[in-house]
């Protein structure tokens, strides 16, 4: 897992082929900051404009390029919190679907005409045309309260319990809603939730982002997926700035050895409640963005079986490399939805999706246990001024 | 999920009820139908405790090993001895039932051992060679736990016809349930009889295999401390073998006796549930303990059908977990303490 062990380990012939990482890193390390933004901005715009101008290579015939981006942005953002806890702290969470379903659920509370607390109308708190928007906050908020409530009993057990713990709680969650029916309509779930009313006009009574809007291109799949994006970059600065900040550094010292830390003086159990509430948080707020694209929430959209295709988009796209997980994010969703009626010896190959994640996880944890895009450990502390320090006496040492 | 309205008690759409009266008035029939649950998952546990005394690895494909087994018994009911299933109940008089179980349990074992040995050999090994993290070993587990499952759900069904899929098997009822007698006004189905007497010739076999012999010294001592035990001249990868071997085993027999208490519950997801459960009950007698395995085992059985019987029918799976929440947080260690080989600090 750490760099030592990657520069120990032979270089073999497969070495190349797993790491496409590496030589892109090289390269995107020796860029100067303007440049950096440069290339990011360039880079998310093209992305952006992805579902507007598809190549044919790329899109997915069976089912919508937009839905397709939409739902992979969804993913991204919780890969990316649940980077948080898995590859920054080194918390293993098989329970993150909880946190989804928890943020799901409180948009659709408090939004849907069938749920006993609906607060959208005359009688409730929340105007019909902001609705969604003033309830992303509020399910960040309960989700982060989920998360704090989960993690002060359970942050203090050994790595291994924690995740059966977590998984218990992901499934308790999907059974109280499905066994709460006076509150969540049980398995039939809660339906016409709201969403955000933009760009009204004769032709989209509803907005871009209403199920109406279902033709062309611009369908209100891209529209959250453009959404999605915008919140994703400002998660990924939040979540950036974190990892560089003491909070950061204190979670890869937990990560790497918590007895060490807690002897340096770090509050473990402090830190890695701070890791579960923020992963908790950003799990809440993709929650959200999924009750408002969809509408509709059930129990069986919550399964656990989903924390685990969270958990291949984390491991596949290199734990604790926040770009990384959002590659990983988009293989997981992506390449079912391409696969999606292509059939091979009379079995439809989109079926086999979790096949082939679980194949490719025992494959990855054998030969590249970090994944596609490991993580490269930094001297944290003082970041690029200490790097050019060391850099220069070893080119004084070459001189001499 | 499978398991959730096959009890006495029917299924019911209220949300949560304090029912202490219906556990009061049924205690010794939620007891003795516990006792048939808790003996299923015991046997289950002792492949998880065992595992994880020796590798200190959570076996999390171990409920997809107890799955495969399920269908190795259905196979061999169904190919071997030449059942057809319906759902009516078969009656071959009692000696020769017993004896079709006996072979259909046997080849439950075989597959569910063999298919142990092959998960050790095919993810773990090679893991082991390099040394890795018990996270990437945790992963490994869940992704095994995927390809089997995934194998039984979609490739299954193209390789034996009318096997795998989405749906359940068709039922094979070798054992119609019938009352034999009654205690404390409970009544003991001849199911019942089949599944506690056979558990308990089980877990007795296993604790003197454990605790008596050659090879349960091995595996005692690789537990405590494998380094040494090599020095001394154990030889460690025979000894994870062979507990994989034992795990799947018992795995193998406690699917057949699942398979009588729910015929209808052999599916590819059959196993999820119930392999959590057990884990549980591994953790709750305390992990890494054989004896605490067949404790926790059979407490969790009793205590989820008392909150079955308190809290209504649906939240029985809350209550394992919530059980298990609560064993860890009050004592990690479980009821009889971690000690295949040491207490771990």
């Amino acid at each position: 897992m750490s760099h030592r062990d990657q520069e120990g380990a032979p270089p073999s012939k497969w070495s190349g082929l797993l790491a496409p990482g590496d030589v892109l890193r090289q390269w995107w390390t020796d860029l100067d900051r303007v440049a950096k933004w440069g290339v990011g901005a360039v880079l998310f715009g093209m992305l952006a404009l992805l579902p507007l101008f598809t190549p044919a290579f790329l899109n997915t015939p069976g089912i919508s390029f937009g839905g397709t981006m939409a739902a992979f942005v969804m993913v991204a953002i919780i890969a990316i919190g649940l980077n948080v806890v898995v590859g920054q702290a080194g918390l293993l969470d098989l329970g993150y679907v909880g946190f989804y379903a928890v943020g799901a659920y409180t948009v659709a509370l408090l939004t849907s005409p069938t749920s006993p607390w609906n607060q959208v109308g005359a009688d409730g708190f929340l105007s019909t045309d902001w609705a969604w928007l003033a309830c992303v906050p509020l399910a960040m908020g309960v989700t982060a309260l989920a998360g704090l409530i989960l993690g002060i009993p359970t942050l203090r057990l050994r790595g291994d319990y924690l995740a059966i713990v977590t998984l218990g709680f992901g499934e308790i969650i999907r059974l109280l809603a499905d066994n709460l029916a006076d509150i969540t309509n049980g398995s039939r779930g809660l339906d016409r939730i709201a969403y955000p009313r933009l760009l009204e006009n004769a032709q989209r009574p509803n907005g871009v982002f209403s199920n109406g809007n279902a033709s062309g291109n611009m369908n209100y799949g891209t529209w959250w997926f453009w959404l999605g994006l915008v919140l994703m970059i400002v998660i990924l600065l939040f979540v950036g700035n974190l990892e560089r900040s003491r909070v950061g550094r204190a979670w890869v010292a937990i990560r790497e050895d918590e007895d060490a830390a807690e002897v340096m003086g770090v509050n473990t159990f402090k830190f890695k409640l701070w890791a579960f509430v923020i992963g908790a948080g950003i799990g809440g707020l993709s929650g959200a963005l999924y009750a408002g694209q969809v509408q509709y929430v059930a129990p069986t959209n919550f399964n656990i079986i989903n924390s685990m295709l969270f958990l291949v988009a984390v491991v596949l796209g290199g734990q604790g490399n926040k770009l990384g997980v959002i590659f990983g994010a988009f293989i997981i969703v992506y390449l079912p939805n391409r696969l999606l009626g292509v059939h091979f010896l009379g079995v439809n190959l989109g079926d086999l999706k979790y096949l082939f994640f679980g194949l490719a996880l025992v494959v990855l944890m054998i030969f590249r246990p970090q994944g596609l895009f490991p993580v490269r450990q930094q001297l944290l502390a003082y970041g690029k001024s200490a790097k050019n320090l060391l850099r220069a006496a070893d080119d004084e040492k070459a001189a001499a | 999920m499978i398991h959730q309205c096959v009890d006495q008690f029917a299924c019911q759409a209220a949300n949560i009820n304090f029912n202490v009266d219906g556990l009061l008035n049924g205690f010794w029939q939620l007891s003795i139908d516990g006792l048939s649950w808790g003996a299923i998952y015991a046997l289950v546990a002792v492949g998880y405790t065992l595992v994880f005394g020796v590798l200190r690895l959570i076996n999390f494909a171990h409920s997809e090993i107890f799955m495969l087994g399920m269908f190795g018994a259905y196979f061999c009911l169904d190919f071997i001895l030449g059942f057809t299933p319906s759902g009516n109940a078969y009656n071959k008089g009692v000696a020769l039932t017993i004896l079709y179980l006996a072979i259909a349990m046997i080849f439950a074992m075989l597959v569910s051992g063999l298919a142990a040995l092959g998960l050790e050999a095919v993810a773990y090994r090679p893991l082991r060679r390099r040394n890795a993290r018990s996270l990437t070993f945790l992963i490994t587990a869940i992704g095994m736990s995927f390809v089997l499952q995934e194998f039984v759900h979609f490739i299954l069904p193209h390789i034996i016809k009318g096997y795998g899929g989405s749906n359940a098997q068709q039922p094979i009822i070798l054992v119609q349930p019938k009352t034999q007698f009654t205690v404390f006004g409970a009544s003991v189905s001849n199911v019942t009889i089949v599944i506690v007497v056979a558990a308990t010739v089980l877990a007795l076999l296993t604790d003197i295999a454990i605790n008596r012999t050659k090879f349960g010294r091995g595996i005692r001592a690789v537990a405590q401390d494998s380094t040494t035990a090599t020095l001394m001249g154990v030889s460690r990868e025979r000894i994870i073998m062979m507990t994989f071997l034992i795990g799947g085993v018992l795995a193998g027999a406690a699917s057949l006796l699942y398979m009588l208490k729910v015929p209808q519950g052999i599916i590819y997801s059959g196993g999820f549930l119930l392999g959590i459960k057990a884990f549980s009950a591994a953790v709750l007698g305390g992990i890494g303990n054989l004896r605490g395995a067949l404790l926790g085992g059979l407490l969790l059985g009793i205590m989820e059908n008392y909150g079955q019987a308190v809290f209504g029918t649906q939240w029985r799976d809350v209550v394992a977990f919530v059980l298990l929440v609560l064993v860890l947080l009050i004592r990690p260690t479980g009821i009889l303490g971690e000690s295949l080989g040491k207490a771990r600090a």
